[in-house]
């Protein structure tokens, strides 16, 4: 299935901003986040398709997948 | 030496300096701005009249070796929203002004001349002055001229041409450490200072300490309290991409107000952000890292150049690029910045003056994206002060009235920054219930609805909204009284160690024993004092809601409405 990546702020440094990938069926967010060689703990938010989510979440076709570190402002 | 209050009296021109009433002796920051004034400023008063008040105080640990702990407040009855007003802000004077022993500078009347004058404030006095030279002038004319003029280390608190006129969305600019300029940006209090005839205010300690009860434990608090700060994970993320970091995790969330909030994302979003900033930053030779005040360990603050690596603004936030990048959908990171500068010069709101372009922008007075036209408006028309320009500076809510607009997105009149409360329902409570009108730091909700920091809560449902933005709003009317960035709320919402710790350095500053039940009892007061000062000025719970378009427009992509019902929005007040 086709699932598009987004990184941002210091988790693109030497990965990517946006990326395609052809994912197994069963593809875990935090499988993704392992591949991409992210450490679980730096993570902050989740989102799939603008919506907030957690590492266990099964992908689906087409989904859009957004990793942010903990990060703030206002 | 104890604090003191030091008071000038424009109607007289006489100055004096007193001791500190004892129910005021326990506040500082935004507790005694707002005590001050609803004590003394009659609520239902022109708020440029001879009856308002201009009161300025640091906090409680400003002026110490605390981190994070230089933040000032300004207060007074707004001219933008009618009601109580506190605008919070970096640079040098908080501590400069803490270390001259004032505890609150309280500026009252008006003068009969028609002149401008200035203020100088001393450990052991404080002097009225006519000035002929810096009328007329942008504030970083002021701060240029000042410190040829003035020998040794001055704050200096300014206002520019905006303030001058009297404009609604007029602020008072703060001098930071080198020299660039930290704003008292909302409800326009720089228009209270023009219309007090006051250019600038300039503030020198001389060889003033603030005196600390008991050294050893106010070091060791403030060592625990410091490594919560610099432990935090989201300390990192702000140093290296400023407050703007927000504006791809907010579009992603479908919650970026974009063109006159009629969507939630922003195609521009990638060319406006924080990590296209820090890129620009860097490639030009900038900053990504400054500090506002001294004893900064965030360092969220950046100087941003232009092509030529010549420094254009500092201090280029989130919100100013949100407002006029999405909401006036510019994706032009330079022309933002040269706007920054402008309203930074001429010392005008940048949300406030941002989110009423976008109104302007909807009324046909120019085209979404025509940056270039900003530009030419705040220099042709807001700057000289022409009949567009006035329309302007009086803010987003003048705009609409003026045009004839309904899309006008405002609480109390103030305009609402970068947070759609449709799809981030706790800061649609925040926006709707402040004292102060619509103002995201009143009680920053985007932490648990959106950034995962304190807990989560879903941002489209309703369930626990009103009770997280009251404890939010509780909170940070104590921050605000400390002198600390508000930023130190994310290390205290996660991390134990770190409320504990700023109890410890007020208890270890002045020698007393408060609990943390105390400083929320300190936060619940100041918000109930405010709503008293807004009650008595007419005010009513009708007034705590949105703008109707927010219960009626879906907003994309999640295509939700606010939905709270007035009803829902005052039980806000049962604390």
């Amino acid at each position: 299935m086709k699932v598009t990546i987004k990184l941002f702020a210091f988790f693109r440094e030497s990965r990517f901003k946006i990326e395609n990938r052809d994912l197994e069926k069963g593809t875990t967010v935090g499988n993704i986040v392992d591949v991409l060689g992210i450490d679980r703990k730096e993570i902050g938010v989740l989102m799939i398709n603008s919506r907030h989510t957690t590492l266990e979440t099964e992908l689906s076709e087409n989904d859009i997948l957004a990793i942010f570190p903990v990060i703030g402002g206002g | 030496m104890a604090d003191k209050i030091f008071r000038v009296n424009m109607s007289t021109l006489t100055t004096s300096i007193e001791d500190v009433p004892k129910s005021w002796a326990g506040h500082g920051g935004r507790g005694l701005t707002s005590t001050i004034v609803a004590a003394e400023v009659e609520p239902t008063c022109h708020p440029l009249g001879e009856k308002n008040k201009l009161v300025i105080a640091p906090g409680l640990l400003s002026g110490t070796i605390a981190a994070n702990s230089g933040r000032l407040s300004i207060g007074a009855k707004s001219p933008l929203t009618g009601t109580i007003k506190e605008s919070n802000a970096g640079g040098t004077a908080a501590q400069i002004l803490a270390k001259a022993g004032c505890k609150a500078l309280i500026i009252e009347g008006l003068p009969e001349k028609d002149c401008w004058y200035s203020i100088a404030l001393t450990p052991d006095s404080v002097t009225i002055s006519e000035e002929t030279e810096l009328p007329g002038k942008g504030n970083f004319a002021v701060i240029e001229t000042l410190s040829d003029r003035l020998e040794g280390k001055h704050a200096v608190l300014t206002i520019g041409q905006a303030g001058e006129m009297k404009m609604s969305s007029a602020n008072i600019s703060i001098k930071d450490p080198d020299g660039n300029l930290r704003s008292s940006g909302r409800g326009g209090l720089g228009a209270v200072m023009g219309s007090k005839k006051i250019k600038f205010i300039t503030i020198d300690a001389k060889d003033g300490k603030v005196a600390i009860a008991e050294p050893e434990k106010f070091k060791e608090a403030n060592r625990v309290f410091a490594k919560a700060l610099v432990d935090h994970p989201l300390t990192a993320g702000l140093g290296q991409f400023g407050t703007n970091v927000l504006v791809n995790v907010i579009n992603e969330a479908g919650s970026l107000p974009t063109k006159n909030f009629t969507a939630g994302q922003f195609e521009g979003h990638e060319a406006i952000s924080g990590e296209t900033m820090h890129d620009i930053i860097v490639e030009r030779g900038g900053k990504p890292r400054h500090n506002c005040h001294a004893g900064c360990v965030i360092q969220c603050s950046q100087i941003y150049n232009d092509a030529k690596g010549e420094k254009l603004t500092a201090g280029f936030e989130y919100e100013s690029i949100w407002a006029m990048g999405a909401d006036c959908c510019v994706d032009n990171l330079d022309q933002i910045a040269e706007a920054d500068k402008i309203m930074d010069d001429i010392g005008i709101d940048t949300i406030e003056t941002s989110v009423a372009f976008g109104v302007a922008m909807e009324a046909g007075v120019l085209e979404f994206g025509d940056g270039a036209g900003i530009l030419r408006i705040l220099e042709d028309d807001v700057t000289k002060g022409t009949g567009l320009g006035r329309i302007i500076g009086n803010g987003t809510g003048s705009v609409g009235r003026a045009y004839g607009v309904t899309r006008v997105p405002v609480v109390k009149n103030q305009a609402i920054p970068a947070y759609d409360p449709r799809s981030i329902k706790g800061m649609g409570i925040t926006y709707a219930t402040s004292t102060q009108g619509a103002d995201h730091t009143m009680g920053y909700a985007v932490t648990a609805n959106i950034l995962g920091v304190g807990g989560n809560v879903d941002p489209m449902s309703k369930e626990g909204q009103i009770e997280l933005s009251r404890n939010l709003q509780v909170a940070t009317a104590a921050i605000d009284s400390t002198g600390m960035c508000l930023f130190i709320a994310f290390a205290a919402l996660d991390d134990e160690t770190c409320l504990p710790a700023l109890v410890d350095l007020l208890n270890a500053r002045f020698g007393i024993g408060l609990t943390g039940d105390d400083v929320v009892a300190l936060g619940q007061s100041i918000l109930k004092t405010e709503r008293g000062f807004n009650m008595a000025a007419g005010f009513t719970a009708a007034d705590d809601r949105l703008p109707d378009f927010f219960y009626t427009e879906a907003l994309p992509p999640h295509n939700v409405v606010f939905d709270f019902t007035d009803e829902e929005m005052a039980t806000f007040w049962d604390f």
